[in-house]
């Protein structure tokens, strides 16, 4: 498979044939979103998806997904809400009340509200109160206490489920929207005030109900409803009667999440589009205002479930999976990158893992492991050609898990004989056995009590050793023989400190291990002598990916602003290289990446080279060539090859990148001839999901 | 010449004047801020150019402020004295008048007064005169008695003459005036009677003076509506002595002299002084500004609803009570010349007054820029600026262009917008040629007969203009019924309302022929059907059925078909020669051009005669059938209407003159077409609606062929 041509001393000589597999989502399909709160307070997003995922997105740290929790096939999330300024809470289907440690990145508690399933919930303007709306028709509220929440009265019963609810910004009132009709409710007596009867009415024929998907109550007594009809109603809460009625989609339209200034609001409908309404002036320069619907989104192909309203940007989400960010021009001062759309599709972590020497990929999904053998092929071919595959690739294990709960993560050993996976509650560790075409798997029995649960999974480059970073912030190094395990040593947490540890990277000659939670800054530790080594020096942004290099030791580290270090173990400081890119800057076009780099690797005779990839591109990042400047062009197609030499050297920089594979969600180097790439194509995600509301393109 | 500007009011809050008005105004030690004392308990300090106070101070219920606040210019604080004997010294940060510092005095405070460069000074009742430091130093010293008994203090002014403080001040007892000159440095008092000459029975109603080298120029107004002056000198001769002055008339009959209201005098320079009070016959007030050296009215302005009869004047501004409300009017003052003062000077605009342009140039920042971006580029531009003005010569092209419009004739305009424009385009450019064209269309409604419209087709292709900028011009150019002018701005301008684009079409339907032919129109839209319409006879019909994918023979028309057919001949001559002439087409084609809305469009459609209707469906019709000739759907040409804007037009055209359309016998063949092709495109539409299935299967097919299946190994070359 030589593809060598001109240029024996160029770097373009490894030319390797690329291997593709694509792999496909398991039978449960990709994981609808729910619905998201926003944080202004720390500029969080939190996201639930149908699977009971929660995620944290940092906004501030380049829109990165810093957190997440596991989903539960018995916990459907219906509402989620901050309160008490960082507290995150969620409530769903199983009648439960959840807080999420974000610290320790479990749950701290879940806590059955008796009310039957919950539709809905929302923290009081203080932010020390819960609210939740039950199918049984009950509006219960919850005390916030330091460490808990406590119930403390129902309100006046209604007679059908409460599916959404909104706080008066003063605290005195809520409204509820139920099927058919919204309630006023007093927060101090927790009666009814008004009930305010929803047209059933759509488009002259009268459905069979009209749901009150949510509401929104403004400061000047206006309750905003949107409803199955189609509709966005304005109500006057003194009076109970409607005030003004906008029908805006054919379909439901599902979601309402007004500002905090209360001069807009945005809505989604099931068609997928969102609007905006905006409180303007009913002539230039008059004081009266009115509520216009100014602008329609179409970012989703699917039912918008959900939307949020940051200062500067609107925020949906839906059945499509995709996390759409839409800037609002007229609040954004600079006009730079964080102007632009943003959305939000691919998990931002790695979730395969490779076995260089059996050639296996190990892929991760919500309830299972797929575990796959490359093909081969003995055919040559020149740069482009697809080659006729001699052996296709192999399925060779589908692993379920046990119980409901989700895969947290998940590695392939590099000899290909181990598999180790976490769910949030047991830790499991099998050993493979090849023998021609059969595999025997053999379940590694009693795990200790410290590997209940594990953030993340990582394997020797001997595949003699494993390490396991557990939620409680330790870090264990398990000795592998044969078909046993020892428990080797635990590196317990500087004390005080119970962040988990998130992502771990071990050198390949297995003496020092690199582990980075998802704050405080990366810790080196010296495997051989069981101690820290080093930290490296705290940067403000999240890391995204790390590796060791090969014989040199250095840790290059990427953070979610797209900034790249390389960091001497050996030496513990920056190298040389790193201080000449940080001083030098890299090139605009890099930083205005909008995807991570979620993978990092190294070839092993070529040292001045670093592999990295995002969803959308893989770069090699050749250390020998003069960095980009702005001026020069960053995606440099290859040159072509009839250019002479000097050319090609001129335009050459240390940036290589290509876009041929995208979305990418993983690339790794199996040999030094062989890159194996894992594409996820859109429309096979698209395909699984429901059919979206059919709309006619041509006709009358 | 001296002219007074548009007045503003600067508190709206009504001030607690009382019957005599406010008790001063005074400077503060910022320019642009003065200090108002109104007659009960408050000072107020305000921000001129900003309309607005930033700060204001009372006394507390019951005490009553007697003298108005004054800015010690030394030390920045402000001055005031209450109940006669309390002087309070404060300044900005202070909140209560109550906490700051109080001196109370032995005698009765007339006046604190305070200018540039000095300290203040302090007048009291009995007309001894104190430094303030001095006073300060022992507030209780005591005060000698200067004037004699009832003998009152009626006005005081403070000079510094060659760095030394003068201080005159006018007292009157009996009916009799006395005027004290104090040097404050040399600590002489004179004491001068002042004559009033013929008229004995007049009472001096205000004075004012004013100051040079050796005199000081008092001027008195009498109650006999006169101006008088009085020249004291500064050093008397015979200091000791008591000696008097005669005073000379300088303005007569300036106001009317049984004013119910009161009258002021303020001298605004060595030549000026403003005169407050109702003229001879009006009854109303006025503010008037005469010149005293050639004794001529400059300006004046009315004061509809009276005014305290008090004015003060410092800086440029002029402040009174009108109303109820402090009002400021902005006074300029020219060197004047005799031509100027005799109105002969040539300038009716004067060349040191900047004109306020009404537009705005949106390519050069204005002043509250966006922030930070901005800034640097603003500061770019303003260098660029400076350099270009000091570059030009004095008077800029633009000033000239705008006096030449005024003016001259159309053809020296002519020569001079194309001077202007042929230069490079300057920052400004979009303001003048907006004044520009507001100069001309100005002169164009004074002047019936002038009308310079190679100038006005000039300035519309600058594209800088647009409708609201100038109104008027395509008012003009409708009742002219200029058609290539209207052409021009259709095409041009991006905001023209849906009534006058109505009124255009009404003149391009309703022009004749023959006036058409005179017209200079622009035929970029219209391709000239004429040329090829004789051979695509034949195939247009075929071409159209396959189009449409739909055969009209097939179709079980009615016996409208029926009665078509009778007479193909003749559909097929209508359908293939243009049922306009060439030009009006063109012009036609500027209004499927130009945005609409259908709701402001539509009334006024109604209002088009039904001939012209029918007229222009058959253009549009024909247009249509010309879009269906070829594959792409379009019309030939450079810029010719689109199929939507065609189909959008016969649309609104139906939708509003249906009921009068289909009553006119010669609109039916028309109207069966229309018909006709509305069933087409029906049909047009439920085939495609059947073959959307077959496409998104075909699509299907399509995307796995470059699908590259579940596993493929490809080479690719790396660097």
């Amino acid at each position: 498979r030589s593809t060598s041509g001109a240029e024996p001393e160029s770097a373009r000589a490894r030319g390797a044939g690329a291997e593709r597999g694509e792999h496909r989502e398991g039978e449960r399909g990709a994981a609808g979103i729910r619905c998201v709160a926003y944080n202004n307070q720390s500029n969080r997003l939190a996201v639930s998806r149908t699977d009971g995922t929660v995620e944290i997105y940092n906004l501030s740290a380049n829109y990165f997904q810093e957190k997440f929790f596991p989903g539960h096939e018995s916990r459907a999330t219906e509402a989620l809400c901050w309160a008490e300024g960082q507290r995150l809470f969620s409530a769903g289907l199983n009648g439960e009340i959840m807080e999420y440690d974000l610290q320790a990145l479990n749950i701290k508690y879940a806590m059955d509200a008796f009310g039957g399933p919950i539709w809905s919930m929302a923290a009081s303007p203080s932010g020390s109160q819960l609210l939740v709306g039950c199918e049984d028709g009950s509006v219960k509220l919850f005390q916030i206490t330091p460490d808990k929440i406590q119930f403390e009265r129902n309100f006046d019963r209604q007679k059908s489920r409460i599916l959404s609810l909104s706080w008066h910004p003063s605290g005195t009132h809520i409204a509820a929207g139920s099927i058919d009709y919204i309630s006023v409710f007093d927060v101090k007596s927790g009666s009814a005030v008004h009930k305010m009867i929803v047209d059933r009415q759509y488009m002259g024929v009268s459905k069979r109900k009209c749901i009150v998907w949510g509401v929104a109550f403004l400061s000047d007594g206006t309750i905003i409803s949107v409803d199955s009809a189609g509709k966005v109603q304005f109500w006057d809460s003194a009076t109970g009667t409607l005030v003004k009625s906008h029908l805006i989609a054919n379909a439901d339209v599902q979601s309402i999440a007004v500002a905090d200034q209360e001069d807009s609001f945005v809505v989604g409908t099931a068609e997928g589009t969102v609007f905006h309404f905006q409180l303007v002036p009913v002539t230039s320069n008059s004081s009266e205002k009115q509520w216009v619907r100014t602008k329609p989104f179409q970012h989703h192909t699917h039912d918008v479930r959900t939307v949020a309203h940051s200062p500067t940007a609107l925020i949906s989400g839906g059945t499509d999976t995709h996390l759409v960010f839409r800037p609002l021009m007229e609040k954004v001062q600079v006009k730079n990158y964080d102007a632009a759309l943003r959305k939000i599709t691919f998990p931002h972590r790695c979730l395969i893992s490779c076995s260089k020497k059996r050639q296996l990929l190990l892929f991760q999904f919500a309830h299972h492991l797929e575990l796959w053998r490359l093909g081969s092929t003995v055919a040559t071919g020149k740069n482009g050609d697809t080659l006729p595959l001699s052996k296709n690739a192999d399925h060779l294990l589908h692993l379920k898990t046990k119980g409901p709960e989700n895969i947290i993560c998940s590695c392939i050993s590099p000899c290909g004989s181990w598999i180790a996976y976490s769910t949030v509650s047991r830790f499991f560790l099998y050993r493979l056995n090849y023998e021609h075409d059969n595999i025997s798997l053999k379940r590694v029995s009693k795990m200790p009590a410290f590997l209940r649960s594990a953030l993340q999974i990582l394997f020797s480059e001997d595949s003699t050793k494993l390490f396991v970073a557990s939620n409680q912030g330790a870090l264990h190094i398990v000795q592998l023989s044969g078909g046993s395990f020892k428990h080797l040593h635990a590196f317990q947490p500087q004390s005080g400190t119970v962040e988990a540890m998130c992502l771990l990277a071990v050198s390949p000659d297995g003496n020092w291990l690199a582990a980075s939670g998802t704050s405080a800054g990366v810790h080196v530790y010296n495997v051989k002598q069981l101690k820290l080594h080093c930290t490296v020096p705290a940067y403000n942004f999240p890391v995204t990916a790390m590796a060791i290099a090969p014989n040199t030791n250095n840790l290059v580290i990427a953070h979610s602003d797209q900034q790249v270090f390389e960091y001497s173990i050996p030496d513990k400081q920056y190298t040389d290289w790193s201080r000449t890119v940080q001083k030098q800057g890299f090139h605009h076009l890099w930083l205005q990446r909008d995807t991570p780099i979620t993978h990092i690797s190294f070839h092993p005779k070529r040292p001045m080279h670093i592999l990295l990839h995002d969803a959308y591109m893989f770069c090699i990042i050749d250390k020998s060539l003069p960095l980009p400047n702005d001026k020069t062009l960053l995606y440099n197609p290859f040159p072509p090859t009839n250019e002479s030499d000097v050319v090609r050297r001129r335009t050459a920089h240390a940036f290589k990148i290509s876009k041929i594979y995208k979305p990418l969600l993983f690339m790794d180097l199996l040999d030094e001839r062989t890159l194996v790439a894992v594409e996820r194509p859109l429309d096979d995600i698209i395909a699984q999901l429901p059919p979206p509301i059919k709309k006619k393109k041509f006709g009358t | 010449m001296a002219a007074l500007e548009e007045e503003f009011t600067l508190s709206s809050v009504v001030l607690s004047a009382g019957p005599e008005g406010l008790l001063g105004v005074e400077q503060s030690d910022k320019t642009d801020q003065f200090l108002v004392t109104d007659s009960g308990r408050t000072v107020i300090l305000y921000k001129v150019s900003d309309q607005k106070p930033l700060g204001s101070w009372s006394v507390k219920q019951g005490q009553i402020i007697t003298c108005p606040a004054v800015c010690n210019f030394q030390t920045g604080e402000y001055v005031v004295v209450h109940d006669n004997k309390v002087l309070r010294i404060w300044n900005n940060e202070d909140v209560n008048l109550d906490k700051v510092f109080k001196a109370t005095l032995s005698a009765e405070v007339y006046r604190i007064l305070s200018v540039q460069g000095t300290e203040p000074l302090v007048l009291f009742k009995e007309g001894a005169v104190r430094g303030l430091e001095a006073l300060l130093a022992d507030p209780q010293q005591k005060i000698e008695t200067v004037i004699s008994d009832e003998e009152v203090i009626k006005w005081t002014k403070f000079f510094v003459v060659f760095r030394h403080p003068v201080l005159i001040f006018i007292t009157e007892k009996h009916g009799n005036y006395f005027a004290y000159v104090q040097m404050f440095n040399s600590r002489i008092l004179t004491k001068y009677t002042l004559l009033l000459g013929q008229d004995e029975n007049s009472v001096i109603k205000s004075f004012t003076a004013s100051v040079d080298r050796k005199f000081i120029s008092l001027m008195s107004l009498s109650s006999d509506g006169c101006i008088y002056e009085t020249l004291i000198p500064i050093r008397p001769a015979d200091p000791g002595k008591n000696q008097s002055l005669v005073k000379s008339l300088l303005l007569k009959a300036v106001v009317s002299g049984n004013a119910r209201n009161g009258v002021a005098l303020t001298a605004l320079d060595q030549d000026h002084v403003a005169v407050l009070g109702s003229p001879l016959a009006a009854s109303k007030e006025c503010l008037s500004v005469w010149n005293i050296k050639f004794q001529t009215l400059q300006t004046s302005k009315e004061l509809p609803q009276g005014t305290s009869g008090q004015l003060w004047y410092y800086g440029e501004h002029l402040f009174m009570l009108h109303g109820k409300s402090l009002t400021v009017i902005p006074y300029k003052c020219e060197v004047s010349s005799l031509a100027g003062a005799l109105g002969k000077l040539k300038h009716s605009q004067d060349p040191g007054t900047h004109v306020v342009s009404h537009f705005v140039n949106w390519e050069t920042p204005q002043g509250c820029g966006l922030g930070f971006q901005n800034s640097e580029q603003s500061r770019r531009i303003l260098r660029r600026r400076k350099i270009e003005v000091s570059l030009q010569p004095e008077v800029p092209p633009s000033k000239q262009l705008l006096s030449t419009i005024m003016k001259d004739s159309e053809k020296h305009i002519e020569v001079e917008v194309r001077k202007f424009l042929a230069l490079k385009q300057t920052p400004d450019f979009h303001t003048v040629i907006g004044d520009t064209v507001t100069g001309l269309l100005e002169r164009c409604k004074a002047e019936p007969s002038f009308y310079p419209r190679n100038c006005l087709m000039q300035l519309i292709q600058t594209h800088v203009l647009s409708y609201s900028l100038c109104p008027d011009l395509m008012e003009i150019a409708l009742k002219k019924k200029d058609v290539q002018l209207l052409q021009l701005c259709l095409q041009q301008f991006p905001d023209i309302p849906e009534s006058v684009t109505c009124a255009c079409l009404k003149i391009f339907l309703s022009i004749g022929d023959d006036s058409l032919q005179e017209t200079d129109v622009n035929m970029e839209s219209v391709f000239d059907y004429s040329i090829n319409s004789v051979h695509d006879e034949k195939m247009e019909e075929q071409t159209e059925i396959l189009q449409n994918g739909f055969n009209p023979e097939e179709d079980k028309c009615n016996n409208c078909d029926q009665e078509l057919n009778k007479k193909p001949q003749d559909e097929t001559k209508e359908s293939t020669s243009c049922p306009v002439v060439q030009k009006r087409a063109a012009l036609l084609n500027a209004i499927l051009h130009s945005a609409y809305s259908e709701t402001f469009l539509l009334p006024h459609l109604k209002d088009i005669p039904a001939q012209h209707i029918t007229l222009f469906l058959k253009y549009l019709y024909f247009l249509y059938l010309k879009c269906s000739e070829n594959a792409t759907m379009t019309l030939p040409g450079i810029h010719p209407p689109t199929l939507n804007q065609i189909m959008d037009w016969i649309c609104l055209l139906l939708d509003a003159n249906f009921t009068v359309v289909v009553m006119m016998p010669e609109a039916k063949r028309l109207l069966i077409n229309l018909y006709k092709l509305v069933k087409s495109q029906i049909s047009v539409y439920s085939e495609l609606n059947k073959i959307e299935v077959s496409f998104r299967e075909l699509q299907k097919l399509n995307q796995e062929k470059n699908n590259r299946g579940l596993y493929s190994i490809e080479v690719l070359e790396l660097f």
